[in-house]
């Protein structure tokens, strides 16, 4: 994780698009006036859409003089909070958990099925600047894990395979349905095992 | 109140007092990082651990939770020593083991605490983390490997200095503390982040690897680069001035100092004037010996007559040195001698009217401020962060005529100009009502303001507003004067004012070429206007080879702040005595001792040898010096004179603040301050 580093080659001029002044106005409506300070987390996050997946500084300042914060307490926010990005990532961040869940149902997998499609390993960017993979900690989807974070969306239930075939439906540019690869609510793989006796709770 | 027990003590506290606070009032010192009595409360270090009864049966952190009734509190038990052991060993996790070639060795917190509540050997086999220097300007040195988080210097940049520089990037292990992006802390206090650093992350980059702390010898004395008189250690190695700390007094700079004061003094080893010179035939100046000066200087006194004499004293000169050149002058029937070289209006009309009269605290009880023709934030950087500390607390409204410059705190601005005091009289105005509604309202009025040919009618106008709006009352006098230089209140105290037929010292500087005068003697008079004086004979008396050195006759080499046993009266009127640290360069003398001297070769032979019996003969003449540190509450007069006040811009006499007197001029570290924080050039 080395958010930290403030990337100064990749600076450009930020300013908020038209749609996204009208989306600052209604969020500052969320908070009292004398409280609009509060408001820095989803205008960071609007910034982050609007800049491309990432926060330049430029980016930062603007949102700090929306919020009347100064510049330092922005960075310090941003750089506390591991989805804003401070560098770059490519048009598909794949944020991948590593936490023990996920580690026990095959998350290596899912970074071997990346390594072979894209050549690229935890904090790399592959060569066409497309795949951007960061490895996060848990997602909270235990429950279907492992998991791969898409962007905004949650593909779970993956193994080697379904893996090179997300990468390489996505390399293409379509996105293949989001959730579970094996169809799977929250419920245990193989039906309930524990609790049993509980009165309406029959195996699945 | 509340009853409770630290120790089997049993104590009383006032209510809102923290348990680490009531455990200090019992007597109990609790170990601590993260806690500093002038900043908010973090609670991160996790340090100040103690026991409390009743409550959940784990440690807590003391400095976050409030005393109540009946608690019972042990600072000593098994769990807290073993609270405080492990606490120690996580801090030490990533700590490096150097302190041997560290700056902060000998005077560390971590050190001193790990010694007393740490363990004997660590259990941690592991890479330990390491962290990028940081710049953070010319002044401060940082090795941010040794941080451990404590968040002092980012509480104190916001809360205190009021800059919002410093801040903690990133989380957990990955934390780092750095100025955004790099930057210099644009603040005039910054230094004091490496007092609070209680590790080596954040040290002194002009004293680094000079000394260890064992090997200094200490000074207490009092600070001349402000009109504050900031209460300072002077920590020496040998004849050397090393380094200046702040002391602590709650009353003047609570435990602050700017960064001129504490780094000014390299300027003290350059461009010393060690020798006694005066000016050959072929116009250049050559050594010689106090004898040869004396005569030199004798032999041109003797040729003319009293009101072609004038003698002229500095920012910097003390109130001996100006009682005995008062007395000198007196002696040989000298009208023209005066101490406001900046042409300051002030001083004619009693002490009320040149003194800080609601003192430094008396801001902390103030509820409305006007600041008039004054930047207070470069003229007394820790008399604005008393400001900004009240405004802190709320209900504090200030308004501001003057120069616009961000003083850290949001102001009321009513505009530059000397006649927007009208303003002031206008009911609309929202400054009117603030100052109208306010129960101990408090002007402060700068140089900026007083040094206008209608300064003294613009001065009558504030004295009338002060009567409207109430800052004179019976048990609050909330006029106050702020000086930009530490000797001017002093020498104002002991009378050397021109007397009624004798010149200013604006009309000396401004009519030297066309009026009588043909020997003046300069006393620490350094600044610009000096070089107008063409025409007479120019004797310097003073310490440093700067403005006023080029243009004399005859140099008498004097001693600077640190190297005499002096007294020093501040913008509130409170007298302070300085003590000797180191001996003067060379031949150099105190400035008295030289004009004692002096006494005797025109015949009029001073009656004082020893700075004992000086300072009786001040005493019996001027009671009020008697009693240091205490000040004589003085009846506020009428003063300046009504009439037509002048259109002018008021700016403040300070523009560059590591530039402002001969010290700090020949500094090196305020050299490079200046380059770097004034902007030309980028921070690094």
């Amino acid at each position: 994780m080395s958010n930290l580093t403030i990337n100064t080659k990749d600076q450009f001029e930020f300013t908020f698009s038209k749609e996204a002044e009208k989306e600052i106005i209604l969020i500052l409506k969320k908070y009292p006036p004398k409280r609009k300070a509060s408001a820095v987390m989803p205008l960071l996050d609007l910034a982050q859409r609007e800049a491309g997946g990432w926060l330049p500084i430029t980016a930062l300042e603007a949102v700090a003089q929306k919020v009347g914060l100064a510049y330092m307490r922005v960075l310090e926010i941003a750089s506390f909070y591991t989805m804003y990005n401070l560098n770059p990532v490519g048009k598909w961040h794949l944020q991948i958990c590593g936490t023990t869940p996920c580690w026990l149902r095959g998350s290596d997998d899912i970074l071997k099925a990346i390594y072979d499609t894209l050549q690229i390993k935890p904090n790399e960017t592959s060569k066409n600047g497309d795949f951007t993979l960061t490895p996060v900690e848990c997602l909270g989807a235990c429950v279907n894990a492992p998991i791969l974070q898409v962007n905004d969306d949650f593909y779970e239930d993956l193994d080697y395979d379904t893996t090179k075939k997300l990468i390489e439906s996505l390399k293409k540019g379509t996105k293949p349905n989001v959730g579970s690869t094996k169809n799977r609510k929250s419920d245990p793989e193989n039906g309930a095992t524990v609790l049993l006796s509980i009165k309406g709770k029959k195996n699945a | 109140m509340i009853k409770l027990t630290v120790d089997d003590k049993e104590i009383e506290v006032e209510e809102g007092c923290t348990v680490l606070q009531a455990c200090e009032m019992a007597g109990v010192e609790i170990p601590r990082f993260c806690y500093h009595d002038r900043l908010s409360i973090a609670g991160n270090c996790r340090m100040c651990l103690v026991e409390v009864k009743p409550g959940p049966p784990k440690p807590q952190a003391s400095c976050a939770l409030p005393a109540t009734n009946g608690q019972i509190i042990s600072t000593n038990s098994k769990m807290v020593r073993d609270a405080r052991k492990g606490v120690m060993e996580f801090l030490l996790i990533n700590h490096p083991l150097d302190c041997p070639i560290c700056d902060q060795g000998g005077e560390c917190d971590l050190q001193d605490q790990a010694m007393s509540f740490g363990s004997d050997k660590t259990r941690f086999l592991e890479n330990k983390r390491a962290v990028e220097e940081k710049s953070m300007g010319p002044l401060i040195k940082t090795n941010m490997t040794r941080c451990i988080h404590c968040t002092r210097c980012v509480r104190f940049s916001t809360e205190v200095a009021g800059v919002n520089d410093l801040g903690a990037l990133g989380r957990g292990e990955s934390m780092e503390i750095t100025t955004y992006l790099e930057k210099s802390i644009d603040s005039e206090l910054s230094a004091c982040v490496i007092d609070l650093c209680p590790v080596g992350a954040l040290t002194s980059k002009p004293y680094a690897f000079n000394a260890r702390p064992w090997e200094l010898s200490h000074t207490e004395t009092v600070d001349v680069m402000d009109a504050i008189g900031s209460n300072i250690r002077v920590d020496t190695k040998g004849n050397q001035v090393l380094r200046v700390l702040p002391r602590l007094n709650e009353d003047i700079n609570e435990e602050w100092i700017s960064d001129k004061t504490r780094y000014a003094i390299d300027g003290l080893k350059n461009q010393r004037l060690d020798k006694p010179y005066v000016r050959n035939e072929n116009g250049s100046l050559e050594e010689a010996d106090w004898d040869t000066a004396f005569n030199k200087i004798k032999d041109n006194i003797d040729k003319i007559k009293p009101n072609e004499i004038a003698c002229l004293l500095g920012d910097l000169v003390d109130v001996e040195a100006a009682y005995v050149a008062k007395v000198l002058f007196q002696k040989l029937n000298v009208d023209n001698i005066d101490c406001r070289i900046d042409g300051a209006e002030i001083g004619e009309h009693g002490r009320a009217g040149y003194i800080f009269n609601s003192q430094i605290n008396g801001i902390d009880e103030a509820d409305a401020l006007l600041i008039f023709g004054s930047n207070p934030r470069l003229e007394a950087p820790v008399l604005n962060a008393r400001i900004r500390k009240r405004y802190l607390q709320g209900n504090f409204p200030i308004s501001l005529i003057g120069e616009n410059n961000n003083l850290t705190y949001p102001v009321n601005y009513l505009g530059s100009k000397s006649i927007d005091i009208e303003k002031l009289r206008d009911k609309k105005n929202i400054v009117y009502k603030t100052l109208m509604d306010a129960e101990r309202p408090m002007i402060i009025v700068g140089m900026g303001a007083l040094t206008d040919d209608s300064s003294q009618a613009l001065f009558y106008e504030l004295r009338e507003l002060a009567e409207v709006f109430g800052v004179i009352k019976k048990d609050w006098n909330g006029f106050n004067v702020l000086h930009t230089s530490a000797g001017r209140t002093g020498a104002l105290d002991v009378g050397c004012l021109p007397s009624k037929k004798g010149l200013s010292a604006k009309q000396i500087f401004s009519e030297s070429e066309n009026s009588s005068l043909s020997f003046i003697w300069l006393i620490g008079v350094d600044n610009k206007e000096v070089l107008n004086l063409k025409k007479p004979f120019v004797v310097y008396q003073g310490h440093h080879g700067d403005v006023g050195a080029h243009v004399a006759d005859v140099i008498l080499p004097g001693a600077a702040y640190t190297e005499k046993n002096c007294t020093y009266v501040n913008t509130e009127g409170r007298p302070q005595l300085l003590k000797q640290a180191v001996f003067p360069p060379g031949e150099a003398k105190e400035d008295w001792k030289i004009l004692r001297a002096f006494s005797d070769y025109v015949n009029c032979k001073l009656p004082f040898d020893s700075l004992d019996t000086l300072r009786e003969k001040i005493y019996s003449d001027f009671p009020h010096f008697e009693d240091t540190d205490i000040i004589k509450k003085s009846k506020l007069s009428k003063f300046g004179r009504k009439g037509k006040i002048n259109d002018f811009e008021m700016k403040s006499p300070i523009t560059n603040f590591y530039k402002t007197c001969s010290i700090s001029r020949a500094s090196e570290t305020m050299s490079l301050c200046n380059e770097k924080l004034n902007g030309k050039i980028a921070a690094e």
